[in-house]
């Protein structure tokens, strides 16, 4: 029983009933493995979603590779997956001192296990920045793209299919609109952000660049690239602006599908969340292990349990990893 | 059912590796994108799933096997507890992934060939 045994205090009546644990588990381990079942199920419904909205519009969803591109100190250079792969790494490792920890719980070795709870818990704080970051980069933008009225988005490019920022092309007008806010005007409604540019300077900018041209959703299944249009029907398409957009929000982003954003925010969110939730826990523990709580107990299940979310924590964003960024 | 708690950090930092190797893989093949795996399916146009992205997904099944059996003590863990941890958590997925692709495929289909467009 020495594997599972919680507290000196319970010998003999573990579960109520004597020397029984059902599948050889303590009471709480085996509820954390219930709880992270269901956890999980809930990852696989939000992931599960996620895959039919993306079948829905599996012509026009945005390649990630051109959605994060964001290395720390590597202004203006394009580091696909860089970022993230670092951010999965720090969390592997993070899972593989925390894993060390139990290790040394089993041995009874409390200076270890302080020490690689310790570094589990920086590692899940820097993970959590590293997120708060991409957010960052990700709500920011970089390019601007226009949405027209029949709700697709307008992305531009130069003549080599590179990508053209609005701030490189629009054109400044003069008839600025000012942001309504709350306390102007009637009805007391206030409004959003205005974008930096107005659908007219974007649509004067474009006439005075013959060399940008626009680049719609559509994904080429050939050459799994999107479609560039000619200029002429990038004319075309560009008369049906409607809204410029700027970054991401709930509504709409520059990237593409308005669902894109959406998952992602809903989805890296929530496992934002649980990340953050796990350090806290980590932490709780990490100070009963200081102050020798599971010394007293004689042992560091406690140590395993905690151990069991972070995994899980680490399990699911190599999923996510794999289908926000890789797929 | 007494364990004599000998040490596995040799074990650890082996599955770390795995871990580590497994992704930076999947990074190099995410960046490069091998034409061949990248612009070839196995499922024809209806999963649009190409070979990179299975592969994609078979490493992931792969490094998740670890995590869980290695990491998470599964392998430790007595054959019912991990049935009853494993079997209704795939049966579901597969079961959900299912109706969800499926049905996300079909409604491609009908923006694709008819003009509706947004109102579902």
């Amino acid at each position: 029983m020495g594997a599972t045994v919680t507290t000196a205090d319970n010998q003999g009546k573990i579960w109520g009933g004597g020397e029984n644990e059902p599948m050889g588990a303590s009471y709480g381990k085996l509820m954390m493995w219930f709880f992270i079942v269901s956890d999980a199920l809930t990852f696989s419904a939000f992931l599960g979603a996620y895959g039919f909205s993306r079948f829905k519009f599996i012509e026009t969803w945005p390649l990630a590779d051109e959605v994060f591109t964001h290395f720390p100190f590597m202004h203006g250079v394009a580091a696909p997956m860089y970022y993230v792969a670092l951010m999965t790494f720090i969390l592997i490792f993070s899972s593989v001192t925390m894993v060390l920890a139990v290790d040394a719980g089993h041995q009874m070795n409390k200076n270890k296990v302080i020490v690689y709870m310790f570094l589990t818990i920086i590692g899940g704080l820097i993970f959590v920045g590293s997120q708060a970051w991409e957010w960052k980069n990700f709500i920011k933008g970089e390019y601007g793209a226009i949405e027209t009225t029949g709700g697709s988005l307008l992305q531009f490019v130069d003549k080599d299919g590179k990508r053209v920022a609005l701030a490189d092309f629009a054109a400044t007008l003069p008839a600025e609109r000012e942001r309504h806010a709350a306390n102007k005007g009637a009805w007391f409604v206030s409004e959003g952000e205005l974008p930096t540019y107005s659908v007219a300077e974007v649509q004067a900018g474009f006439k005075a660049h013959p060399d940008v041209l626009i680049r719609t959703e559509v994904l080429n299944q050939e050459t799994k690239q999107k479609t560039i249009l000619s200029r002429a029907e990038s004319e075309a398409h560009l008369a049906n602006a409607k809204y410029v957009v700027e970054g991401a929000n709930l509504i709409r982003n520059e990237y593409g599908n308005r669902l894109f954003a959406d998952f992602f925010f809903f989805i890296t969110g929530f496992h934002g969340f649980h990340v953050f939730s796990g350090v806290i826990i980590n932490i709780i523990i990490f100070f009963n292990v200081l102050v020798g709580t599971y010394e007293k107990r004689r042992s560091y299940e406690m140590v395993e349990k905690v151990g069991l979310y972070w995994h899980f924590v680490d399990l699911v964003w190599v999923f996510v990893f794999t289908v926000f960024y890789l797929v | 059912m007494s364990h004599v708690h000998e040490s596995n950090t040799g074990k650890i930092w082996k599955v770390f590796g795995i871990l580590s190797a497994v992704t930076i893989f999947e990074v190099v093949l995410g960046i490069y994108k091998p034409a061949f795996l990248h612009h070839n399916s196995l499922f024809g146009v209806l999963w649009g799933l190409s070979l990179l992205n299975i592969i994609f997904y078979a490493l992931t099944v792969y490094k998740a096997y670890y995590i869980v059996y290695s990491f998470m003590h599964m392998d430790g863990e007595t054959a019912w507890l991990r049935r009853s941890v494993v079997i209704p958590f795939i049966f579901l997925l597969i079961y959900l992934l299912f109706i969800l692709l499926t049905e996300g495929h079909y409604i491609y289909g009908v923006f694709k060939d008819s003009t509706i467009k947004w109102n579902f």
